[in-house]
């Protein structure tokens, strides 16, 4: 890679995940290694620590070390690290902040600070290069459900977040009450294929009129209720209908609320993203509805829904061409929020 | 020890926003009970109590999050820990031991690490005929003199229907 390349260091380490990533121009993965995603025994040898900080810790500059190596760069090859400071676990965020800084301040490389819901809407820049503005972005993930406006890089305006609940949460804790193992998501996107989405009339949280805002602990309750009731009616639960049923009323409010806000904002595009956007029944929905009222619908491959660094370093490629730089005293953010910019 | 029956989400926040007014810097806070019962509904009360102005949202995967409010706010919630030793590296003494109010969902998985002095929140789901859907059973535990006072005056506010 030639050195007129802007090249960043992506580094994610918000959550359960470390990840690294080289990315040249906003587009060309490099490398992109997720700690998940590896067999750390064999890497490291006996007993990685389960639990977020302490594993980042361990496991960050060998990461690191490994992406360079793929990538078969030098640190005098880079351009730029950028680095998630929010939102996420303080503990996990500060291993990952920390590790940029050191690298920025010895390398003189300048510092960026990515917001990592940001990072999960570049994903799909990261797939597809630039996306035609203006747009409207759902992020759904465990952590997050946001629905986004943008007008071009680095100018947005935040329509919805969830209330309670985020919509992958809700997957995860109704795949844990069913007894369905982890992660919830898959699983019950597999099982839903067998059952019927109409069997039972789950309710969907519009909120009140007009606002783009989710709230899914209502949902969860009701399906909680409904498998206590046939408990108590010593009726069996058909548990392909209630996944297939409770997911529809998920992807339902996600779909209509997206698809409100583009009507309401006069876009032609809109992009899902973040962990969710896995979920086969959310992006056939919504493909199918935006396709009808012609929209342009983006989602990035599977790899790059769930945690990654690429996306990291994506978002900043676009904060070096601007400029927008942190300064070395950057801390994490752990309740960082979007910031409508517009 | 001091036991309300809600009939509604809206209720179970109502008696949260009662508790977050009487709250003061250093309490803690265990909320314990089942899947769906309203521990985070109440949540959202107290920290309206405790004049948070932001949504409080459910922190499953963060684990902590944080407010402000006229103290700062400390929202736990440890459901997906596996071992409670994992507590300790989320630094949760800087949180239990520190200038804020700290609520933590999902008590019991880290009975060990609660302070002593700390109030206990039980939550039942009471479904007893398929009509009950929203009904919760709400059981204070105070585990010190301060919190037995809090649940007194608790008592009082909620009664007076204010």
């Amino acid at each position: 890679m030639k050195k007129e390349h802007i090249i960043i260091l992506g580094v994610e380490t918000s959550c359960d995940d470390t990840a690294v990533s080289l990315v040249a121009e906003g587009r060309e993965i490099l490398s992109s290694l997720v700690s998940s995603q590896m067999d750390l025994h064999e890497r490291f040898g006996g007993v990685v620590p389960e639990v977020a900080s302490r594993r980042h810790l361990e496991i960050i500059n060998a990461l690191i070390e490994e992406a360079m190596e793929e990538a078969d760069l030098n640190f005098s090859d880079l351009s730029a690290i950028g680095v998630t400071y929010g939102p996420g676990l303080v503990g996990a965020l500060l291993i990952g902040v920390s590790t940029a800084k050191a690298l920025a301040y010895t390398c003189h490389l300048p510092l960026i600070a990515v917001n990592h819901i940001e990072g999960h809407m570049y994903a799909n820049f990261l797939a597809h290069g630039d996306l035609p503005f203006p747009l409207v972005s759902l992020i759904v993930s465990g952590g997050h459900t946001n629905l986004v406006y943008m007008e071009d890089h680095g100018k947005m305006e935040i329509m919805g977040r969830t209330r309670d609940d985020a919509a992958g949460e809700v997957f995860d804790k109704i795949a844990r009450s069913l007894e369905l193992g982890y992660p919830g998501g898959p699983v019950i996107d597999n099982l839903s294929k067998k059952g019927n989405p109409l069997a039972i009339p789950f309710p969907r949280a519009y909120l009140e009129e007009g606002s783009y805002d989710f709230s899914f602990s209502g949902l969860k309750s009701a399906v909680l209720n409904h498998l206590n009731r046939q408990k108590l009616k010593g009726e069996k639960v058909n548990i392909p209908d209630l996944a297939a049923s409770f997911q529809e009323a998920v992807v339902e409010v996600l779909v209509e609320k997206t698809l409100a806000a583009a009507r309401d904002k006069g876009v032609r595009t809109i992009s899902l993203s973040g962990g969710v956007a896995a979920n086969q029944a959310l992006r056939l929905s919504l493909e199918q509805k935006a396709r009808e009222k012609g929209y342009r619908l983006f989602f990035p491959p599977l790899s790059l829904c769930t945690d990654n660094a690429a996306m990291v370093a994506c978002v900043g490629y676009y904060q070096y061409l601007r400029e927008d730089f942190a300064s070395l005293d950057l801390n994490a953010v752990p309740g960082l929020q979007l910031i409508s910019s517009l | 020890m001091l036991e309300i029956t809600t009939k509604s989400a809206e209720e179970s926040k109502r008696l949260g926003f009662h508790l977050g007014k009487l709250l003061k810097k250093g309490d803690v806070v265990g909320l314990m009970g089942d899947l769906g019962a309203g521990k985070t509904v109440f949540t959202q009360g107290v920290a309206e109590g405790l004049k948070v102005k932001d949504y409080v949202t459910s922190p499953t995967f963060t684990l902590i999050n944080q407010y402000e409010g006229g103290l700062p706010f400390y929202h736990f919630d440890v459901y997906r820990l596996d071992d409670p030793e994992e507590l300790l590296d989320l630094g949760y003494e800087e949180y239990f031991y520190g200038e804020g109010v700290t609520i933590i969902e999902w008590a019991e998985k880290i009975e060990d690490y609660l302070p002593y002095c700390c109030l206990i929140v039980y939550f039942h789901r009471l479904q007893e005929k398929i009509s009950d859907t929203d009904t919760r059973r709400i059981v204070f535990k105070p585990r010190s003199k301060r919190f037995v006072q809090a649940v007194e005056e608790l008592k009082k506010n909620v009664g007076s229907g204010d």
